[in-house]
C-alpha cells in the first residue's frame, strides 16, 4: 500500500515538474519530494527485513495492461533487499538533486524524467510477471536514455544515446526472448508459472545464456559494457550517480531473479562461464578505468569492474548450488549481495563527488584539477573514504564483500570438475589484480584532483559546495564505515533475502559476532570492530608513548619542493605520468598503447610534442566489425531498391516456384 | 446421357487447349499475334467454363463462360490492337529470355505443377484434379510471360493470361459461386483501365512504352 502509493507519487511528481516546467522552485521540490519518497520506499524494504523471512509475500494483482494478462506486483524477500538497496542511494542522489538540480544545463529537461527514473527501476523491482517486468525495464531505459540526452547540444552525448540506445534494444529483445522461452507455448507470462516450467536442457541454456546478454548488457559485462562508460558520464552527476549505483544493480536484480528464483537447474558450466566473464569484466574494466583522464568516464569504467565482481560471486553461486553444495552457494550469493549494496553506496558517493567537483570547477578532466583537498574539505575527505572503500581498503565495506567472494572462491576447487579446478585459481588471481588496480586507480583519481598543487584557475577558485551536497555525500560515507566495521550486521539481514533463494539455513557462524567467519571458524574469519579498536589502540599506543618519549623541540627545515624549486604547475605528478608504468606493462598490450615524443632539432622554436594513442579492441574489433558487416549488408540490399519492374516480378515469381518446389519435395 | 469417361476426357481436352494457347502466347514473337493467342486462349476458357456448367448442372457457370468470351475474347483483344495502333507501338515482341529457354522453363513450371497439386488434391474428384492443375499451369505462365518479355504491352498479356488460369481453377471446383467470377472479370476488368491509362500516361510522357526508357528516367540505368 505505502509502496503503491509511493510509486504513485513519483509518476504524480514528473507530470508536476512538466506542468511547472519553467518555475524556479520545482526542481528543489522535486528533488526534495524524491528523496523522501525514496527514504520511505527504503525504510519500507528494511522494515520488510528486519522483520524476517517473509515468507508470504504480499501479491497484488491489478486490472491494467493487456487485458488477458493483467498486471501482477509482488513483495518477496529478494525485491524487499534490493528495494532497500536501490533507494537508499537513489535518496542519497535526490539529496544533492536539491542544491545541484537547478543548476545543471538543461534542468528543465532533467527535473520531470528524474521522478519517471526512479519509478521504473522500483517497478522492476515489484514485478511479478514477465509483462510487467519488461514494459518497467524498457521504461527505465528510455527515461534514463532521456535523461543521457538531456544535453543535447553535446555531440558527445548524442553519440552515446545513441550506442545507449542501440544497447538496450538490443538487451530488452534478449529479455524479451528469455522470458518467452520461460513462458513457453502456453503463454504463461507469470512469475510464478516460470518457476514451475520445466524446459529442456536445450531451451533452458538459452533461457541463461539471454538473461545473461539481456542482463548483462544492462549492468555493463564486458564485451557488452561499450556504451556505459559514453552514457552514464554524459547524464548530470546526480542521473550518473543513479545509472551507475542502481541501474546497474536492478540489471543485477533481473540476473538473480531469472538465474536463482525462476530457474532451479541452471547447470555447473554456465556457473563457470558467468565466473569468467565477471573476471573478465573487472580486469578490463578497472584496466579502462586506470587510463582514463576523465573523472567520471573512470567512475562509470570502475562500475565495469565492480559488476565483474559481482558476476564471478554469482556465477560462483550457481556453480555451487549445481554441485549441491547450498551453504556454499548461500555464500557467495550473500557476498554477491553485499557487493551490491556496498558498490551502490560507495559509487553514489563517488559520482556526488564528481558532481561536487564539478559545480566547484566545472571541470572533469584530471589534469585540470589538484590540490581541492585544501579548498574542499568535506568533499575531499567523503570522496576518500568512497574511493578507499571501492579500493576495498580495511575496515570499509568493500573489503567485507571481497573477502567474503574470495572465501567462496577459495572452496571451489572442493567441485570435482577439471574447469572448476583449474578455472577457480585463475579466477582469483584475475580479482586480486583487479583488486590492486582498483587501488592504484584511485590513489591515481584522489591523488591528482585533491593533491599536490591546483592545474588550473578553475581549481584553483574552487570553493565547497553548499551544506545540502555535503550531507548527501556524508551520509553514504558514514554508511560505508558502518556496513566495513559491523558486517555482521549486514550479513545477518542479507541472509534472510538469500536463505529463501538458496533453499538452506545459513550457519550461526556466519552471524556470529564479532567475528565474520562464512564457512567455519577456523577456515577463515575477519573482524573489523576488531580491526578497527587494534588500530585505535596501537594509535592511541603511539601517539602517547610520542608524546612521553619524543622530543618537543621544533627544527625548522625547508619544505620539501618535490625536486623543482620554481612554481610549475605542470612539473608535479600527471594523470597520464601517474598511470605511466601500468600503461607500459598492460596498455601495450591490451590496448596497443604508442607513446611518441616529437623532440624539435636544436634551434629550432616550436615547442616539443608527447603524444600518446591507446585503442579499444573491444570497440574497433567487435563494435566496428559487427558495424562493417552491417554496413555490408545494407549497401547490398540497398540495391534492392533499385530493380526493374520486371527485376521485381522475376524475384516473385523465383520466390513462389522455390517454395513451391519444396512443398513438391516435402510432399515426396 | 454422357458417361463419365467422355465428361472427364472432354474437360480435360478444353483445359489442355487453355494450357497450349498458354505456351503459345510465349512463343509469338509479333504483337498482333500475341493479342490473338490471347484471344483463342479466352475463348478456349468460355468454352470449358461452359463445359463445366453442362457437367455439373451450374446454369450460372454459363453466365461466367459468357463474360469470358465477350469480354476477355473480344473486347479486351479489340481494345488492346487498337491501342497498339493508336500509340504506334512496336510491333515486335521484345524477350528478355529467348524463346526456347522459355518454353523450357515453361515445361518445367507444367511438371512442378502437375507433382504438386496431384497429391495435395487426391480426396478430390479427377475432374477437379486435372483442371486444377492445369489452371495452375497456366497461372504460372503467365507468371513466366511477364517476366520474360519486356514490352509493357506483353506484361499485360501475361498479367490477363495468369487471371485465365485463376477462372480456370474456379471453373473447375464444383460449387463456385458466381459472385467471385464477377469479381474476378471485374478486377480485370480495372487492371485493363489502369493499364490503359497507365500506357497514355507513359506514352505522353516517354513517346514510348518500351520499360527501359522508364528505368533510365528513375535513374536506374545510364
Amino acid at each position: 500500500m505505502i509502496i503503491g502509493s509511493a510509486l504513485g507519487a513519483f509518476v504524480a511528481l514528473g507530470f508536476l515538474a512538466i506542468l511547472f516546467n519553467g518555475r524556479h522552485w520545482i526542481h528543489s521540490l522535486t528533488y526534495g519530494a524524491c528523496a523522501a519518497l525514496c527514504v520511505i520506499l527504503a525504510g519500507d524494504g528494511l522494515w520488510h527485513m528486519v522483520m524476517g523471512g517473509h515468507e508470504a509475500a504480499p501479491a497484488i494483482v491489478l486490472p491494467i495492461g493487456i487485458p488477458w494478462l493483467k498486471a501482477h506486483f509482488r513483495l518477496d524477500s529478494l525485491s524487499t533487499f534490493f528495494l532497500m538497496a536501490i533507494n537508499s542511494p537513489a535518496a542519497l542522489a535526490s539529496l544533492f538533486g536539491i542544491a545541484y538540480g537547478g543548476h545543471v544545463p538543461e534542468a528543465r529537461r532533467v527535473t520531470p524524467l528524474f521522478p519517471l527514473f526512479l519509478f521504473a527501476m522500483n517497478g522492476v523491482l515489484l514485478a511479478d510477471d514477465a509483462f510487467v517486468f519488461l514494459v518497467s525495464w524498457e521504461f527505465m531505459s528510455l527515461s534514463s536514455w532521456l535523461l543521457v540526452l538531456s544535453d543535447h547540444t553535446n555531440a558527445e552525448a548524442r553519440r552515446a544515446g545513441l550506442v545507449y540506445l542501440v544497447m538496450a534494444v538490443f538487451g530488452t529483445f534478449c529479455l524479451l526472448a528469455a522470458f518467452g522461452l520461460l513462458a513457453g507455448h502456453a503463454g504463461a507470462y507469470g512469475f510464478a508459472a516460470m518457476r514451475t516450467a520445466h524446459l529442456g536442457p536445450w531451451a533452458g541454456g538459452l533461457v541463461v545464456a539471454l538473461a545473461l546478454l539481456g542482463a548483462g548488457s544492462k549492468a555493463g559485462m564486458v564485451p557488452l559494457h561499450a556504451w556505459l562508460p559514453l552514457a552514464h558520464p554524459a547524464a548530470p552527476s546526480h542521473v550518473s550517480a543513479l545509472m551507475s549505483g542502481v541501474m546497474t544493480k536492478v540489471a543485477i536484480y533481473g540476473l538473480i531473479r531469472i538465474l536463482f528464483d525462476l530457474r532451479s537447474d541452471v547447470g555447473w558450466g554456465w556457473g563457470f562461464f558467468i565466473m569468467v566473464m565477471g573476471a573478465l569484466t573487472a580486469v578490463l574494466g578497472v584496466l579502462y578505468a586506470l587510463f582514463q583522464r576523465d573523472l567520471k568516464t573512470l567512475l562509470a569504467y570502475s562500475t565495469v569492474e565492480n559488476v565483474g565482481i559481482i558476476l564471478i560471486a554469482l556465477g560462483l553461486a550457481v556453480a555451487f548450488r549445481d554441485h549441491g553444495a547450498a551453504t556454499l552457494s548461500a555464500v557467495a550469493l550473500l557476498a554477491a549481495l553485499y557487493h551490491v549494496i556496498n558498490h551502490s553506496l560507495f559509487k553514489t558517493l563517488l559520482f556526488l563527488g564528481s558532481g561536487a567537483i564539478l559545480t566547484a570547477t566545472g571541470e572533469r578532466r584530471l589534469d585540470r584539477l589538484g590540490g581541492l583537498l585544501n579548498r574542499m574539505p568535506v568533499t575531499g575527505l567523503t570522496f576518500l573514504v568512497g574511493a578507499a572503500a571501492i579500493s576495498a581498503l580495511p575496515p570499509l565495506n568493500g573489503f567485507v564483500s571481497e573477502w567474503l567472494i574470495f572465501q567462496s572462491l577459495f572452496h571451489a576447487p572442493t567441485i570435482p570438475h577439471w574447469a572448476m579446478r583449474f578455472g577457480v585459481p585463475v579466477v582469483g588471481v584475475a580479482m586480486a589484480l583487479a583488486a590492486a588496480f582498483a587501488g592504484t586507480c584511485f590513489v591515481r583519481a584522489f591523488g591528482i584532483v585533491f593533491l599536490g598543487r591546483p592545474r588550473s584557475p578553475e581549481a584553483r577558485h574552487a570553493a565547497e559546495v553548499p551544506f545540502v551536497m555535503q550531507a548527501a555525500m556524508a551520509i553514504p560515507a558514514v554508511a560505508c564505515l558502518c556496513l566495513g566495521v559491523f558486517p555482521v550486521m549486514a550479513t545477518s539481514g542479507i541472509a534472510t533475502v538469500v536463505e529463501p533463494l538458496a533453499k538452506v539455513q545459513l550457519p550461526t557462524a556466519l552471524l556470529g559476532w564479532p567475528w565474520l567467519s562464512p564457512i567455519s571458524p577456523t577456515d577463515g574469519s575477519y573482524s573489523a570492530t576488531m580491526l578497527l579498536l587494534t588500530f585505535i589502540g596501537l594509535m592511541l599506543t603511539t601517539v602517547i608513548a610520542l608524546r612521553l618519549f619524543g622530543t618537543r623541540r621544533v627544527r625548522p627545515a625547508p619544505a620539501w619542493d618535490c625536486g623543482h624549486q620554481e612554481d610549475i604547475v605542470n612539473a608535479q605528478y600527471s594523470a597520464d605520468s601517474f598511470s605511466q608504468p601500468l600503461r607500459r606493462v598492460f596498455g601495450s598490450v591490451v590496448f596497443n598503447a604508442q607513446e611518441r615524443v616529437d623532440m624539435p632539432t636544436p634551434g629550432d622554436l616550436r615547442p616539443a610534442r608527447f603524444e600518446l594513442r591507446m585503442t579499444d579492441p573491444i570497440w574497433d574489433g567487435l563494435y566496428m566489425g559487427i558495424l562493417r558487416v552491417v554496413n555490408a549488408i545494407a549497401d547490398r540490399v540497398n540495391r534492392l531498391q533499385f530493380l526493374t519492374v520486371r527485376r521485381y516480378l522475376f524475384l516473385m515469381f523465383t520466390t513462389l516456384v522455390v517454395l513451391l518446389l519444396i512443398v513438391a519435395i516435402r510432399q515426396q | 446421357m454422357l458417361t463419365a469417361g467422355f465428361e472427364y476426357h472432354t474437360a480435360h481436352l478444353i483445359g489442355a487447349v487453355v494450357l497450349m494457347m498458354g505456351f503459345t502466347l510465349l512463343y509469338q514473337r509479333r504483337m498482333s499475334a500475341v493479342i490473338r493467342a490471347y484471344s483463342w486462349q479466352a475463348t478456349a476458357l468460355a468454352l470449358a467454363a461452359a463445359w463445366q456448367g453442362f457437367v455439373q448442372h451450374a446454369p450460372h457457370l454459363y453466365a461466367t463462360a459468357a463474360i469470358a468470351l465477350l469480354f476477355k475474347g473480344v473486347a479486351v483483344p479489340l481494345t488492346l490492337s487498337w491501342l497498339v495502333k493508336r500509340l504506334g507501338i512496336h510491333r515486335t515482341v521484345e524477350t528478355a529470355l529467348g524463346i526456347g529457354p522459355t518454353m523450357i522453363a515453361g515445361v518445367g513450371l507444367v511438371a512442378l505443377s502437375i507433382v504438386l497439386v496431384l497429391p495435395v488434391t487426391s480426396g478430390a474428384g479427377a475432374i477437379t484434379r486435372e483442371s486444377l492443375a492445369i489452371a495452375m499451369s497456366v497461372v504460372l505462365l503467365g507468371l513466366l510471360m511477364m517476366i520474360t518479355r519486356r514490352n509493357a504491352v506483353t506484361q499485360v498479356v501475361g498479367f490477363m493470361a495468369l487471371e485465365n488460369g485463376l477462372i480456370l481453377a474456379a471453373v473447375g471446383a464444383k460449387g463456385m459461386p458466381l459472385v467471385v467470377e464477377i469479381s474476378i472479370a471485374f478486377s480485370v476488368l480495372v487492371a485493363m483501365t489502369l493499364f490503359g491509362i497507365f500506357f497514355f500516361r507513359i506514352r505522353e510522357r516517354f513517346d514510348t512504352l518500351d520499360l527501359a526508357y522508364l528505368e533510365t528516367f528513375r535513374g536506374e540505368r545510364q
